[in-house]
């Protein structure tokens, strides 16, 4: 995405909100979208996750959660070898099978980026659609509470050191009290931070975080939000709050992605983060996704599973099915 | 008034709990005269394999405590056997077509094995570890430690209460956990010492316990990655050299099949089996 589509995306919002992203505006529009039903999202989210998937579907499921997976490490406890590990385990998720695909980027804090990039090497993605990514986490993860300075310094710094993609929290406090035209003003300004004096972009990330939203029209309303003021993904949460992703709360934001799809032709990524620990709940958001917004969905640039032991719980699903045996978690590595 | 009977239909004990079985199947338990004695769940693969998820979460409780811990706990056990042995009676008579009298003798011995092993909880350590003799101002030692989840295969002949207690006591000695494929004929012993387990101080996970066929449950243990020792005991009937071979593939310890009245008798080497040797080094003092 380059700086002219980005103008046009305002220009777009501006016409869709009928005049500048105030509070007043940005409250007439979101609260203007239809409620939702919860009882009957919940009820669909469960009838989806009833689906059977078995033998081949199966292994064609798995492979395409590891593609979709974004390796996580987000501890206070990181150190630049705990990162390297990370790497190479993205990069060979399975050493005792090469034909293991590997995962979609890897997600660090912004100060564990350079060591990323340069345990990457040859194959960071660095803007192509080969490679690995890198992930950061930025605006004063994972509270959101900082000044705009010190948020825009926090994504700035990530993506000068080589981040692909920018995942930032908005201020959820902001959100609640209504003031949406705040929250508007920080997407926009963060996506401009991820800009590179080159005019590449890191793609932007937008985290809701959805276990302190409340409702689920909150969670709509966010989502309108972080799609209007710019967001290229909205993520669920940040894995730190209980409950981060569930299946209803990703089924209603993949629901908004479908309705701005059909408002504006544009893709709309989505991330579930936190919570997806096994591979048969994993397939059930990869049968959510189609059934909602499309199968044109499952790939890396519109979707991904934000988790550290998802991967382990897949990997042990893989050589089940490949060798035909249970396998243990003394065939993975421990995290 | 005529009453009418309540048959029961048992279910599997994984984890500290009673499910059903994942495939939802049962097969009917008969005396020794071909009559109806009660339902039992028909475990498959995914049981097993549940089984040993819980098995493995349950080995670091379960191996972490003191071996006096442990010891009591087994005896407790014995208590609780003490406690039921009018319904451990009803159930041989029952299933095993034996007079009361033989039954009795037969939980007799299923408790005196239970309380001997028991015993030996805090003292196998000093028996079966060592300190080296090495040419330096170093002590080495060397104790046995639990190799972790044991899949078993119980005794599937007569004595069907004496030979499920043989199979299990031994490997939770040293704090190993277990998964037992029960007596397929006979399961009553079974599935009432797993209700005895259950309302004991023994952990959930530590002892699970899966009715069904042993033909079809076996291979997928022995197969299975994450068992460390397949002991066969009661796998004679089974095609028992593939199970070795197939256990081989994830060198597993193996116990082999063990026929007749003797089978599975109490002994240290049941204990020992169980468990991996470590050695450690330490300097003597610093001069």
């Amino acid at each position: 995405m380059t700086i002219s589509t980005q103008l046009a995306t305002r220009e777009r919002t501006l016409s869709l909100l009928g005049g500048e992203a105030t509070d007043a505006n940005l409250r007439r529009y979101l609260h203007g979208i239809p409620g939702i039903d919860a009882v009957g999202l919940e009820q669909r989210a469960a009838a989806l996750g009833t689906r059977s998937i078995k033998t081949t579907s199966k292994a064609r499921a798995i492979d395409t959660i590891i593609g979709l997976i974004d390796l996580t490490t987000l501890e206070g406890a990181d150190t630049p070898g705990k990162v390297r590990s990370l790497v190479a385990k993205a990069l060979t998720p399975d050493p005792g099978d090469p034909e293991c695909p590997r995962v979609a980027a890897v997600c660090v804090y912004g100060d564990m980026v350079p060591y990323a990039v340069a345990a990457l090497g040859a194959a960071h993605s660095a803007g192509t659609d080969e490679g690995v990514n890198v992930a950061a986490v930025a605006t004063a993860f994972p509270s959101g509470r900082a000044s705009l300075a010190v948020k825009l310094a926090d994504t700035a710094d990530a993506v000068a050191a080589g981040a692909d993609e920018i995942d930032m929290v908005i201020d959820r406090g902001a959100f609640l009290s209504g003031r949406y035209g705040q929250v508007f003003d920080e997407i926009v300004a963060v996506k401009s931070a991820c800009v590179r004096p080159d005019g590449s972009v890191a793609h932007l990330k937008v985290i809701l975080e959805t276990g302190e939203l409340n409702t689920y029209d909150n969670v709509r309303r966010a989502s309108w939000l972080a799609i209007l003021a710019g967001g290229d993904f909205i993520k669920t949460s940040t894995g730190k709050v209980s409950p981060a992703a569930t299946l209803p709360v990703t089924l209603s934001m993949l629901e908004v992605v479908r309705d701005w799809h059909r408002l504006t032709g544009e893709k709309i990524g989505v991330k579930p983060a936190g919570g997806i620990r096994t591979s048969k709940d994993a397939i059930k958001y990869l049968v959510t996704v189609a059934e909602t917004v499309g199968e044109e969905w499952l790939v890396p640039s519109l979707f991904r599973f934000g988790a550290s032991s998802l991967l382990n719980d897949v990997l042990l699903q893989r050589q089940k099915l490949t060798t035909g045996r249970y396998s243990g978690p003394d065939y993975v590595t421990i995290d | 008034m005529t009453r009418l009977a309540v048959p029961k239909t048992y279910k599997l004990y994984i984890g500290g709990k009673f499910p059903r079985s994942e495939s939802g199947r049962v097969y009917e338990v008969v005396s020794k005269r071909g009559d109806f004695i009660a339902n039992a769940a028909k475990a498959s693969r995914k049981d097993a394999r549940d089984a040993v998820v819980a098995a493995r979460a349950a080995i670091s409780g379960w191996a972490g405590s003191t071996a006096y811990n442990r010891g009591q706990v087994l005896y407790r056990i014995a208590e609780l056997l003490e406690g039921r042995r009018a319904q451990f009676i009803d159930e041989i008579v029952q299933s095993e077509g034996l007079n009361a009298a033989a039954a009795s003798a037969q939980v007799n011995e299923a408790i005196d094995r239970w309380v001997w092993y028991a015993g030996w909880a805090d003292k196998y350590v000093q028996v079966a570890g060592n300190a080296n003799p090495v040419a330096g101002p170093y002590f080495n030692i060397s104790v046995p430690e639990p190799t972790g989840v044991v899949a078993i295969v119980a005794p599937q002949g007569a004595g069907s209460l004496v030979g499920f207690v043989s199979a299990i006591a031994p490997a939770l000695v040293a704090g190993n956990t277990v998964v037992v494929i029960a007596n397929e004929t006979m399961p009553l012993s079974a599935i009432s010492l797993s209700e005895v387990l259950a309302t004991s101080d023994v952990p959930g996970g530590v002892v699970n316990v899966l009715t069904g066929s042993p033909a079809e449950i076996a291979p997928w243990l022995a197969g299975h990655a994450d068992v460390n020792a397949l002991d066969l005991v009661g796998a004679g009937a089974l095609d028992w050299v593939d199970l070795q071979i197939i256990a081989a593939d994830t060198l597993k310890r193996v116990f082999p099949p063990e026929n007749g009245p003797d089978a599975a008798t109490p002994s240290l080497d049941r204990i020992t089996g169980f468990t991996e040797t470590k050695t450690v080094w330490h300097t003597k003092a610093l001069i």
